[in-house]
């Protein structure tokens, strides 16, 4: 295992060795010790690897990871694994605001809470959360799964595009053209798929979740649905 | 009857026939009025400042003989491989969607051939743009369209958009009919729908937030890319100080006169400033943090003439701009059409329903019947030939006033016609030394 000591070496350093693994490597298997909250950490890497950050993060942890595997011991700043186009980050902590935001591929297990706007403008990116989420999450979520064991905040989806949400506890209120919608055989398998994949097998059934959407009366604007936006 | 004269009709200035006639629109339609090609109101512009050519107290160079050099580099502060441009009028962010793929690839054409830089859009890059732009700059859009690492790092510059002139402070929208299937696949949207793209970014707000988004940034692409940022003209001075200490490389301004965006005609006509106030107060704030010149100033909105370039560059900013002069200059709004625009309801060079995908000209649209009338290679050398003029014109003005490089234009070099342009530019009225608000003005 390489171990990487940002207390000791530079952000820039780190990211410059981690650029590098472009293609077939041996060197698979990453710690970065004392990270201190710094910003960007692991931001951009392309490589089949698996890295391990032992303490909690800045923003944009994980940013616009392809093909990677990040581990987070400890919580995430704002905007983890924003952009992700491949691979999965996995936070035993909380998450800040944004997680996954715009993310395009790619699973994001945040084993604690997210914090407002998780999965904001999602394009592809799965995501589970252990616990809950803030308010205002999946705003103008194109298309990906977001699974919330936990109870989710005020305007879940609003202003939602094809994003589905499954919620397992209490949804504070809906935003704007977000709906209640039937869970149907394949939502029960995405979510027990997801459940699977985002280590959180055991701790729920995929009959106790409920899915939300879009109603999609807001995907052509019409002056009679001026008072919804 | 009398014989006595009657009172002539009299049009009120408040209640013109255009006024009318858009109250009668919108009780007929419920709806406001939506448009591109930026404000079309009598603004303060260049057209009110004059260059004072040389004569005694200083002489000038010779035309077609004595050199007047016209690169210009951006991205010197941090990045590790700044551009170098042979011109300093490059052209603006527009996006595929909003515009045709040959429309893209001829503004890479013309842009290469004349030495200077293209830029993305809403909606990512293209594989025609990238191929024809020699220097491509890569927008980072609130909206993230497309946006993904390998982009990033195969621009030559990312600038992140907060704003445009056209709406400091609004998002934008595609419109359903130009949502064809590869617009809609590279914005990962279904086909067919109105598409928004966001008034803010979504996981940041705030300088303090965009100076960690900068590093982000720069450490994907490994500090090797200028980083621009993107404002709508408003709060010019603040705003470019913010921009500043956030990271930038270079800092894009942008009047209200810029306006291949669609959006309100209220929010056109009525938000944001005209450029030529914009950039005395731009300038102002680079200049009182040291960074005029090490953090780049490029300018844009209503720049059609080497005069405009010249002016602009007088007044600080280290290059221009341009977006609906080069739609005009790829054939955008040509009498030739003036059939097809009549049967818009519109007439040659007044056509702004770009957003609706109906262009005649072939260029702000995604049907594939109207693109294949414009031709991208014919287009492309239009283009270069207009930037070729406008440099041309450029050089001629600055070497009257005895500069042998844009660059050492200056304000001094100006006069104003009207004292609101004086104000505004902070250069004399014409035939004083008055520059109102200068010296305990208001």
């Amino acid at each position: 295992m390489q171990t990487f000591d940002l207390g000791a070496e530079s952000l820039r350093a780190l990211n410059s060795s981690l650029h590098a693994l472009k293609g077939q490597t041996n060197m698979t298997e990453w710690e970065v010790i004392n990270p201190k909250g710094a910003h960007a950490i692991a931001a951009g890497v392309d490589a089949p690897v698996d890295i391990t950050v032992r303490g909690s993060t800045g923003y944009y942890c994980a940013g616009m990871n392809k093909q990677a595997t990040i581990r987070i011991k400890g919580s995430a700043g704002p905007g983890v694994a924003e952009n992700m186009m491949s691979g999965t980050v996995i936070i035993d902590g909380d998450a800040s605001q944004y997680a996954g935001a715009t993310g395009r591929g790619g699973l994001l297990v945040i084993k604690g809470n997210a914090s407002s706007r998780c999965g904001i403008s999602m394009k592809g990116i799965d995501i589970v959360v252990h616990g809950n989420i803030g308010h205002m999450s999946c705003f103008m979520a194109q298309s990906g799964n977001v699974l919330v064991l936990g109870n989710a905040g005020e305007a879940l989806g609003d202003s939602l595009y094809e994003a589905r949400i499954f919620v397992r506890g209490s949804v504070k209120s809906l935003g704007a053209d977000c709906i209640e919608k039937e869970m149907r055989d394949e939502h029960f398998l995405i979510v027990e798929d997801l459940l699977r994949r985002g280590e959180a097998e055991g701790k729920a059934k995929p009959e106790e979740f409920r899915r939300y959407g879009s109603a999609r009366k807001l995907y052509t604007f019409n002056i009679d649905n001026a008072s919804s936006y | 009857m009398s014989d006595f004269p009657r009172t002539p009709p009299r049009y009120s200035a408040t209640f013109t026939p255009a006024v009318n006639a858009e109250i009668r629109r919108a009780a007929a339609t419920g709806i406001y009025d939506i448009r591109g090609g930026g404000t079309k109101r009598h603004l303060p512009h260049f057209d009110d400042l004059l260059f004072l050519g040389a004569s005694i107290s200083r002489y000038p160079l010779e035309g077609y003989r004595e050199k007047c050099a016209t690169d210009v580099w951006l991205g010197t502060r941090h990045a590790k491989n700044p551009i170098h441009l042979d011109i300093p009028i490059t052209i603006a962010g527009m996006s595929f969607g909003a515009l045709s793929g040959p429309a893209k690839e001829a503004l890479g054409r013309g842009a290469t051939a004349a030495g200077t830089s293209t830029t993305t859009g809403d909606g990512g890059m293209t594989e025609e743009e990238r191929g024809h732009s020699k220097t491509l700059v890569y927008q980072y859009l609130p909206s993230r369209y497309g946006m993904n690492p390998d982009d990033l790092r195969r621009a030559d510059a990312i600038e992140i958009v907060v704003g445009q002139g056209a709406k400091p402070g609004g998002g934008g929208m595609l419109l359903g009919q130009k949502i064809s299937d590869r617009v809609a696949n590279m914005r990962n949207l279904p086909k067919g729908i109105d598409q928004r793209s966001a008034c803010r970014h979504p996981d940041w707000t705030g300088p303090d937030d965009l100076e960690i988004k900068i590093l982000e940034l720069r450490e994907i692409t490994n500090w090797e890319k200028p980083i621009y940022v993107k404002v709508g003209g408003a709060r010019p001075y603040y705003d470019t100080a913010l921009a500043v200490k956030a990271g930038a490389d270079v800092v894009v301004l942008d009047g209200m006169q810029g306006g291949t965006a669609a959006t309100q005609d209220v929010f056109i006509e009525h938000v944001g400033m005209p450029i030529l106030a914009c950039i005395p107060q731009a300038v102002k704030a680079l200049q009182d943090l040291g960074m005029h010149r090490r953090v780049q100033l490029i300018v844009s909105g209503g720049i059609r003439s080497g005069a405009d370039v010249a002016k602009a560059m007088a007044l600080g900013a280290d290059a221009v701009s341009i977006g609906t002069a080069a739609l005009i200059a790829l054939g955008d709004n040509d009498p030739r059409w003036e059939e097809e625009y009549q049967k818009l309801g519109t007439t040659a060079d007044a056509y702004d329903d770009w957003h609706e995908g109906k262009d005649p000209a072939g260029i702000t649209t995604q049907d594939p019947e109207l693109s294949k009338r414009f031709d991208p290679v014919l287009g492309g050398r239009r283009l270069k030939n207009y930037l070729k003029v406008m440099t041309l014109e450029a050089q001629t003005i600055a070497r009257a006033c005895g500069k042998n490089h844009l660059h050492n234009l200056e304000p001094e070099d100006l006069c104003s016609l009207t004292i609101e342009a004086a104000a505004m530019a902070g250069v004399p009225l014409a035939g004083t030394n008055w520059i109102p608000g200068k010296n305990g003005g208001f």
